[in-house]
């Protein structure tokens, strides 16, 4: 593999990662979030700044999850207040809050960012393999969430808010443990990022970041971790292997959002559940 | 005094929202849909007036022709999109809102290319004042024709038979459809108002900053969303006085504030804080 190949493996993987983290959020608790990329930005910008200051690199991934997690949870203490649509637009709002925050930041570089990110010390491949593994390692713990005590109680709350509580399930909490755990995942996919990009922008973090690990979400199936987890590697190697494409990335990946949700919102996991299901295994969770 | 122009300049901002938070409420109220489509319908307009204006030298003759065609793609909006997807949850129709709005915007782009059109002539560029106060002609005009139209429609929707027809599929669809209102045909009047208004909108705030693009959408399409909900989904007069709020929040948020955050972010935070503090929204009925 060469260095181009490398690199398209790191960023579908960090891609990959985002797109599960949302889908533990949005796809497994029914907490719609039209602003994941905040969380992305926000533990890349902090990775990005201790790493700068000299700290070692997975010191600089762990702070890049723990200030995603307390970003996280604070959003998620404010969304316990609203719902459904007031939800989708809170979380949005607090998209282009941090991108307004950020860009007005002299110490977070404002409109030109961080560059000058140190070097990680893996080299091409270590990283890659890093950026897999912690998909992986993702990917084991959204399938082990759905079949886990918390899962069920996720899928209640998504099902029926209502019913849920007077189910006894504990509804602020879960809900809770579901953006915190969210937020920290994509808060170590930025952190992964920043040291891959070695150079960051506001932009990188904006609304349309959020719309495309959305867009992954949405077209691997939401709520189900195999698709969601094709959804983003195809989504993102798609417009790279056909370089015609990338210019027209963006009709393509709102064409998508639009003929899935139109046609088939299962999505890829929906759409071929019942085929996975004469095989004798059921393809997650896809509703 | 710089109090006094923040003021008007915010009123004059707070009049365009209002053209096009009203059309995205009335959606919200009819069909519960967050229809943010509604900016690319916006943008259609200004392109379709831009180009006729230029071809004809009649910005009248532009006008004429976007906002009845905009009104007309809209009811196509509804009828090929949201139609066949009412009855799923209510994130399937907002997703493929989006979907259909970046294909709107990458289209305008593809199509019109990347830069923009602009008027061959400018309209309304002079200034009037009143003593020490003055505004663009354009200003002027934004703002005499919101509060033209919407007075307008709430006319309409107080006096006129469809008025009360719309008023009561509004509140309770089955109820109005038991007592023979046409309820499809609301929803399609509905659409057609609304992205009428949108379109108008789109061809004030082209003239006035005389330049067509096709971005122009991105920042309305979310403001607006964000200004309906402050207004308590579904509610009219609520929208505008929130549409007039937030546009005097901008203005002077920008000044006092805009070193700590950008514009855009003033007024999701104005959004975050409200919706913390009252959740169904600032003028919520309910």
């Amino acid at each position: 593999m060469g260095s181009y190949e490398l690199s398209l493996v790191t960023l579908a993987a960090i891609y990959a990662m985002l797109a599960l983290s949302l889908n533990l959020i949005t796809g497994f608790c029914g907490q719609i979030s039209l602003g994941h990329a905040a969380f992305f930005g926000a533990g890349a910008y902090a990775a990005a700044l201790l790493s700068k200051s000299g700290g070692p690199f997975v010191a600089a991934l762990g702070a890049g999850m723990l200030v995603a997690a307390l970003f996280g949870l604070v959003v998620g203490l404010a969304s316990l207040r609203v719902r459904h649509d007031f939800l989708a637009i809170t979380t949005m709002g607090v998209g282009f809050l941090f991108l307004g925050f950020v860009r007005k930041q002299k110490a977070l570089g404002a409109e030109l960012g961080i560059s000058g990110i140190p070097d990680h010390g893996l080299g091409a491949w270590g990283l890659a393999l890093l950026a897999v593994a912690l998909t992986v390692a993702t990917a084991i713990l959204s399938l082990h969430i759905r079949r886990a005590w918390a899962g069920r109680a996720f899928a209640a709350i998504a099902d029926d808010e209502d019913t849920a509580r007077t189910m006894g399930i504990d509804v602020v909490r879960y809900k809770l443990v579901a953006f915190v755990m969210g937020t920290a995942i994509a808060g170590l996919a930025g952190g992964v990022f920043a040291h891959f990009t070695r150079f960051i922008i506001p932009d990188a973090f904006g609304f349309t970041v959020s719309i495309s690990i959305l867009a992954m979400v949405i077209v691997g199936g939401i709520g189900s971790t195999w698709g969601v987890l094709v959804g983003a590697v195809m989504l993102t190697l798609l417009p790279e292997l056909f370089r015609f494409i990338n210019d027209y990335k963006l009709l393509i990946y709102g064409s998508l959002l639009l003929l899935v949700m139109r046609f088939a919102p299962g999505g890829l996991a929906g759409a071929l559940a019942p085929l996975f299901r004469r095989a004798g295994t059921a393809a997650g969770g896809a509703r | 005094m710089l109090q006094l122009e923040l003021t008007i300049q915010g009123l004059i901002n707070g009049s365009m929202y209002a053209l096009m938070a009203v059309g995205l409420t009335l959606v919200y109220g009819l069909l519960r849909i967050l229809h943010v489509a509604h900016a690319g319908l916006y943008t259609l307009g200004a392109y379709i007036a831009v180009l006729i204006a230029n071809a004809s030298g009649s910005l009248l003759l532009g006008a004429a022709v976007a906002i009845p065609a905009v009104g007309l793609a809209g009811m196509a909006v509804y009828r090929l999109l949201y139609e066949p997807i009412l009855d799923r949850p209510p994130y399937v129709a907002l997703i493929a809102s989006i979907g259909l709005f970046i294909v709107m915007e990458e289209a305008y782009r593809l199509v019109f290319g990347p830069y923009g059109e602009t008027f061959s002539t400018p309209y309304l560029a002079g200034r009037l004042a009143i003593g020490p106060i003055g505004a663009k002609g354009a200003e002027v005009l934004m703002v005499i024709a919101a509060f033209g139209l919407l007075t307008l429609l709430a006319l309409l929707a107080r006096r006129t038979r469809f008025g009360v027809a719309w008023r009561a599929t509004v509140s309770d669809p089955a109820m109005a459809r038991s007592f023979g209102v046409d309820t499809i045909k609301v929803r399609y009047v509905n659409f057609f108002v609304a992205s009428g208004l949108a379109a108008s909108a789109a061809i004030l705030v082209a003239v006035l900053n005389n330049l067509v693009e096709p971005t122009m959408g991105s920042v309305p399409s979310y403001k607006t969303l964000a200004i309906i909900v402050l207004g308590g989904l579904g509610n009219v007069a609520g929208t505008l006085a929130a549409s007039l709020a937030l546009g005097v929040i901008e203005a002077f948020g920008t000044i006092y504030i805009g070193h700590l955050l950008d514009r855009d972010a003033i007024a999701f935070l104005f959004l975050v804080l409200v919706l913390m503090i009252r959740p169904q929204g600032l003028f919520a009925a309910k």
